[in-house]
């Protein structure tokens, strides 16, 4: 899923010093699951925001919604009549989701409330850990179903480099695992160390981020 | 010979190379690099020049080791990953070529985050074993990696590095197994201070039978104080310096003493390395202590340097 974490109060509040009336808008799908940008967290940032803002702005007016996944059009025309009826929009989705509104809603200011991180998992309780840089080309079947270019730090697709220790690596050792301890003592498990003696070629970034804004197009399903 | 290189000459003679690494300065300040040039001539066979070593901008790295080749000496030129992708890897390489450049050491890079830099992009668009890869197939086979001839020659001696220190230890040998697939001619190591640990990695690659698919230089580093061996534990993941060496420095007194003592444990790792099979020489890492590479080679008996 996407994980996201809320931006500091400050940073949302810099941007609604003069609205009288704001609407927060979450999202039920990712953000929530992550405890980021959900109904609860609507409502917590609403009470935050009203102490935080009343003081200089008296005539503060704040309404709380959420809709099921703000990514998709058809979940967020119920807003309609509330984006109308107000100057702002704060919205605590994804950016995915706040794009949606802006582009669904051309009149409408709409502010972000979230900073958006990574596609990961919990992995315990209040831990969200990231998983996959959406590369285009995935590398899971040769890795072990461990991403080197998510997980590694350095993104190596040919072993650890010098800085990986007791399992840990480099860049932040109390915080990040290596990937590539992760990986060996993966394919040790499963009978394929000698994937790792098999060189990789350079990765085609064109599939990922550095080919420009990617689409998919299905024709199947096209109208 | 692939590149004709001094260094190539001196190993394929089966004589003990010596390198040693000189590190440009922070800025364009060529009398910098004329200093170290002086400090390190005739004391080794080759010279590494690094390319913004621990992420710290410096002085670039292909016109420090175009300063030594135009002085008569013989450098290696160190090309990280992390600052350059293929298309910039390639030019420079062309660049240093037709300068006169005839080694190149390939290296990931540190990553930016300990640098002066820290919030900098950085690219890994190759890893160090594509990159040597890539320049393997540039020079045997005259083809870019796009897979378009080149115009000209690539005569380069092609380096690699090894860490024996880093983890997982098992997979430390098979990395450099796919280092000589790849086509690397020499590796230096990473510095050397558990000489155990060091033996059991040489011995598992003479296993292989890698140290005669390429030339291994062990790394070596001077301390220069306690302090040094301390911050190197602290801060510099997959080296350790043994208490034993540490207690050795704090025996030895204060200032000049320590720095000689560190000097003699240097040049004994030397002594003791090249007694390990399939060790065909030494790389001296004197980080900003270029001073003590002529006493480190006179005491480990490498002088003269021969001539090839």
């Amino acid at each position: 899923m996407i994980v996201a974490k809320r931006k500091p109060l400050a940073e949302i509040a810099a941007n609604l010093k003069k609205v009288n009336k704001l609407l927060i808008v979450g999202c039920n799908t990712c953000v929530a699951v992550c405890l980021a940008g959900g109904e609860k967290e609507v409502a917590m940032l609403a009470s935050a925001l009203r102490l935080a803002l009343r003081p200089t702005n008296p005539n503060l007016q704040i309404t709380e919604r959420s809709v099921e996944r703000q990514c998709e059009e058809e979940f967020n025309a119920v807003l309609a009549q509330d984006i109308a009826e107000h100057e702002v929009v704060l919205s605590m989705a994804c950016g995915v989701g706040v794009q949606t509104l802006a582009e669904q809603f051309p009149s409408a200011i709409v502010y972000p409330a979230l900073d958006t991180t990574f596609m990961g998992r919990p992995e315990e309780r209040g831990i969200w850990s990231e998983r996959c840089a959406g590369c285009g080309q995935c590398v899971l079947d040769k890795f072990g179903g461990i991403c080197p270019i998510t997980r590694c730090s350095k993104n190596l697709l040919n072993g650890p480099c010098g800085g990986s220790e007791n399992g840990k690596c480099e860049v932040d050792p109390q915080n990040i695992d290596c990937a590539w301890q992760l990986i060996y003592d993966r394919l040790k498990r499963i009978g394929q160390l000698e994937r790792l003696l098999e060189i990789e070629p350079p990765k085609d970034w064109s599939k990922s981020r550095h080919g420009g804004p990617r689409k998919i197009v299905r024709e199947d399903m096209v109208l | 010979m692939k590149s004709g290189s001094r260094l190539e000459r001196i190993l394929e003679a089966k004589l003990f190379a010596v390198t040693a690494e000189l590190g440009p300065p922070k800025g364009p300040d060529r009398s910098v690099v004329e200093r170290k040039m002086g400090l390190l001539r005739g004391v080794c066979d080759a010279i590494n020049v690094t390319d913004n070593q621990t992420a710290i901008v410096r002085l670039s790295s292909v016109a420090t080791c175009v300063m030594l080749a135009q002085a008569g000496l013989e450098p290696v030129m160190q090309m990280t990953c992390r600052d350059r992708n293929r298309l910039a890897i390639q030019a420079d390489i062309f660049g240093a070529v037709a300068l006169g450049v005839r080694n190149l050491l390939c290296l990931t890079g540190d990553h930016q985050c300990f640098g002066n830099h820290p919030t900098s992009k950085n690219v890994y668009d190759l890893d160090s074993i594509q990159l040597i890869q890539m320049v393997a197939r540039m020079r045997d086979e005259g083809l870019t990696l796009g897979g378009e001839p080149i115009e000209g020659a690539v005569p380069l001696f092609i380096g690699g590095a090894a860490n024996p220190f880093g983890d997982p230890f098992e997979l430390r040998p098979i990395r450099l197994a796919k280092k000589v697939a790849a086509g690397v001619d020499f590796i230096q190591t990473q510095c050397i201070f558990d000489l155990p640990r060091f033996k059991e990695y040489m011995k598992r690659v003479v296993d292989m039978g890698l140290h005669e698919k390429c030339h291994i230089l062990a790394g070596v580093m001077p301390l220069k104080s306690v302090g040094a061996a301390r911050y190197i534990n602290a801060n510099v993941a997959g080296i350790k310096v043994p208490e034993s060496i540490i207690k050795r420095l704090q025996g030895a007194g204060k200032g000049s003493k320590v720095r000689d003592e560190g000097i003699k444990i240097c040049a004994e790792t030397i002594q003791a390395v090249r007694e390990i099979e399939g060790v065909h020489g030494v790389h001296i890492m004197a980080v900003e202590w270029e001073e003590a590479i002529a006493e480190i080679t006179k005491q480990a008996g490498l002088l003269p340097r021969p001539e090839v």
